[in-house]
């Protein structure tokens, strides 16, 4: 029974962070209807943010850190939208969509040419401590990391349902035409959503880069769980994505420690097979209604 | 008359010219990225290191080297078709790859076209095919696990032991001869992990071990995962002693592990911190021009290097297949061939054999505990 609770604690110490990929994925969709397939490297960038800060020009690490989040915020969140979002956009979806899987190749390899194609190390922000929780033993990284990524995507949550700009947001993912009539700014909440979107991969990259170590290729798995996780839970519902993240975090854990590590790999697309066959708008998400 | 002196400027300048050097082209096949580059890069510096120093001091029978790189990028198909490139491009011998899984496949090439091979891998199963150009830069899994095996029984007093293991070309080889030979010491398995390369979630494997009552883990992972499992361990508090073979303590993990490759122990073929004069100095030059610590990967592609050169002076041409011949049954020792750092023989499949050493991880460095003799 106590293996059983660290694998579900690990499974949603990771899964929170997934999540925090997959609510971008989300975010990004919902106000421009864009599919950002480098998702997973806007994760694994601020990792190398925080490095070049630390390691190349000496600045501590708890400076480096939050200048890691401005730089994805600017980079990843107000570039992208500039150079890569606003351009495509008028093309189309499909030729955003291989725009932004060019964008994560490009991405990979100048942090490979540029930085390493080693593994680097990470500092932890918790200490590697452990609580025992009757039999159990809990690891204080992974309490901190759920706590921090739930924190994150609930303080969003009251954001977009509390303030007037998260309202304003969110009736511009609704109807953008009827939200310009009303007076909203689109462009600007557009443009905020691509700013937080940036902000969310900083966080999720400082909280996995520890665990994973920091390395280019770092975004080809956080990408696809994360594309995963959204389609599972949603794509259109922020609690659609905590859930698909939350749930392939711990399906990962009990079925490499339950069934099989050889096929782990292999189970989060089954179970997107099966979502998409059983209920395809996701497990928390809605029917969309598309016009042609 | 401008025609006349324009020949014979020519005739004057190719007479006076020095006989143009010829190169010999030593081809690295290595996993310069994916996910073995945490190995193949660093032997990569070793083996530019060697060709440096060779290259300073004459080359090879008066020849310079002219090293060619090739990056398999951890592709073992993609390492057979580079293995192939380096051949059609005039290599004389390879060297690399280092991952196991790259070597069993990109080797065939080499064998099928007589190029003599110095890989740095050590999978039992290299020099079990009666490849007779292969050659091993560190021995096999096989020769090491035995000394590491007694040393769980005897040092530590352990019983029960959970294997984790990358089920790779690699960790397959040092899997299948910890077993056999675990068994054979009458040591119980309680747990069997196996993990994927390039795996980064080790979170149910730790909790695998350590809810198994295992008194002690054998960990056979490749560098970047070994560093994974570490920090995961450290995360999760596993307190068992982790032992392995060369890897799980080389300086490439205890770098990207930080504290958390403390108090981890193995044996090890090859390591910076040997008490051998030898491998300190070569260790030392490695630190000034590549500014971080050579690890046992950088001295087997160095160690590669001055191998060709020994061998070809030996048989005083460059010739594929003396070279093959004259390498199975060869041994050099350090004090007449000090390119190779401590003695060393092969046999006639070319696997090797050394002195090696018992390691334990303290304070972040490589402390040696004990020196094995060569078996």
């Amino acid at each position: 029974m106590s293996e059983f609770i660290q694998l579900i604690v690990s499974g949603l110490s990771t899964g929170s962070i997934y999540a925090l990929a997959a609510v971008g994925f989300t975010l990004l969709w919902q106000a421009s209807q864009t599919i950002n397939f480098a998702q997973g490297e806007f994760v694994m960038v601020p990792a190398f943010f925080v490095l070049v800060l630390t390691v190349k020009m000496g600045l501590p690490v708890w400076l480096a850190m939050p200048l890691a989040v401005i730089l994805a915020v600017l980079i990843l969140g107000a570039l992208f939208k500039r150079l890569i979002v606003e351009p495509m956009f008028r093309h189309g979806t499909i030729p955003l969509v291989i725009a932004t899987i060019a964008l994560g190749i490009l991405l990979k390899e100048m942090v490979k040419e540029f930085y390493s194609p080693l593994g680097q190390p990470f500092p932890s922000l918790f200490p590697q401590t452990v609580l025992k929780i009757g039999n159990a033993s809990i690891s204080v990284p992974d309490i901190a990391n759920l706590i921090i990524a739930m924190g994150t995507i609930f303080a969003l949550q009251l954001f977009l349902s509390g303030t007037r700009t998260g309202r304003s947001m969110q009736a511009t993912a609704q109807n953008p035409d009827v939200a310009q009539i009303l007076g909203v700014d689109i462009k600007r909440m557009v443009l905020y959503t691509f700013l937080i979107n940036g902000a969310l991969a900083a966080i999720a990259s400082i909280l996995i880069t520890p665990i994973y170590l920091a390395k280019f290729s770092n975004g080809e798995t956080l990408g696809l769980v994360a594309f995963i996780a959204a389609i599972v839970g949603g794509f259109n519902q922020i609690r659609g994505a905590l859930v698909g993240g939350l749930l392939l975090g711990v399906i990962d854990n009990l079925s490499a420690a339950y069934f099989s590590s050889e096929y782990r790999q292999a189970l989060p697309m089954l179970l997107l097979i099966v979502i998409i066959l059983v209920r395809p708008q996701g497990l928390l998400g809605t029917a969309e209604g598309r016009t042609v | 008359m401008i025609r006349r002196l324009a020949a014979t400027t020519l005739t004057c300048m190719a007479l006076t010219a020095p006989a143009a050097m010829a190169d010999v082209v030593l081809a690295d096949v290595a996993e310069l990225s994916g996910a073995g580059a945490a190995a193949g890069a660093v032997w990569h510096d070793g083996v530019k290191m060697a060709v440096e120093e060779i290259n300073a001091s004459g080359g090879i029978l008066g020849e310079m080297i002219d090293l060619k790189e090739y990056d398999s990028q951890t592709d073992p198909q993609n390492s057979r078709a580079m293995v192939q490139k380096a051949i059609d491009e005039g290599a004389y011998v390879l060297l690399g790859t280092v991952y196991s899984s790259s070597t069993v496949v990109n080797m065939l090439v080499a064998q099928q076209n007589g190029v003599p091979q110095l890989t740095g891998s050590e999978s039992p199963t290299i020099t079990a095919k009666g490849n007779p150009y292969i050659f091993r830069t560190a021995f096999g899994a096989q020769k090491g696990l035995p000394k590491l095996v007694s040393y769980l029984k005897d040092g530590l007093g352990a019983e029960k032991i959970a294997v984790v293991w990358a089920n790779t070309e690699f960790g397959k080889g040092g899997y299948d001869a910890f077993m056999s030979i675990a068994d054979e010491q009458g040591l119980e398995i309680v747990a069997d992990v196996s993990t994927e390369q390039g795996q980064v979630d080790f979170a149910a494997d730790v909790t695998k071990v350590k809810g198994s009552g295992a008194d002690a883990v054998f960990v056979y992972l490749t560098e970047e995962e070994s560093a994974r499992f570490l920090i995961e361990a450290e995360k999760q508090g596993l307190e068992l002693p982790l032992g392995g073979d060369t890897v799980l303590v080389s300086q490439k993990v205890i770098d990207l592990a930080g504290g958390a490759a403390d108090g981890a122990f193995g044996h090890v073929g090859l390591s910076a911190e040997a008490p051998v004069p030898a491998i300190q100095e070569m260790a030392a030059r490695f630190q000034e021009i590549y500014g971080y610590s050579a690890d046992h990967n950088a001295i087997k592609g160095y160690i590669g290097v001055y191998v060709v050169k020994y061998v070809t002076e030996q048989i005083g041409e460059f010739d594929r297949e003396k070279f093959a011949e004259t390498l199975h049954g060869l041994c050099l020792s350090a004090a007449d061939y000090p390119g190779v750092l401590m003695d060393v023989c092969w046999d006639e499949t070319g696997e090797m054999s050394r002195e090696s050493f018992l390691v334990e991880v303290v304070d972040g460095s490589q402390e040696i505990t004990e020196s094995l003799p060569a078996n």
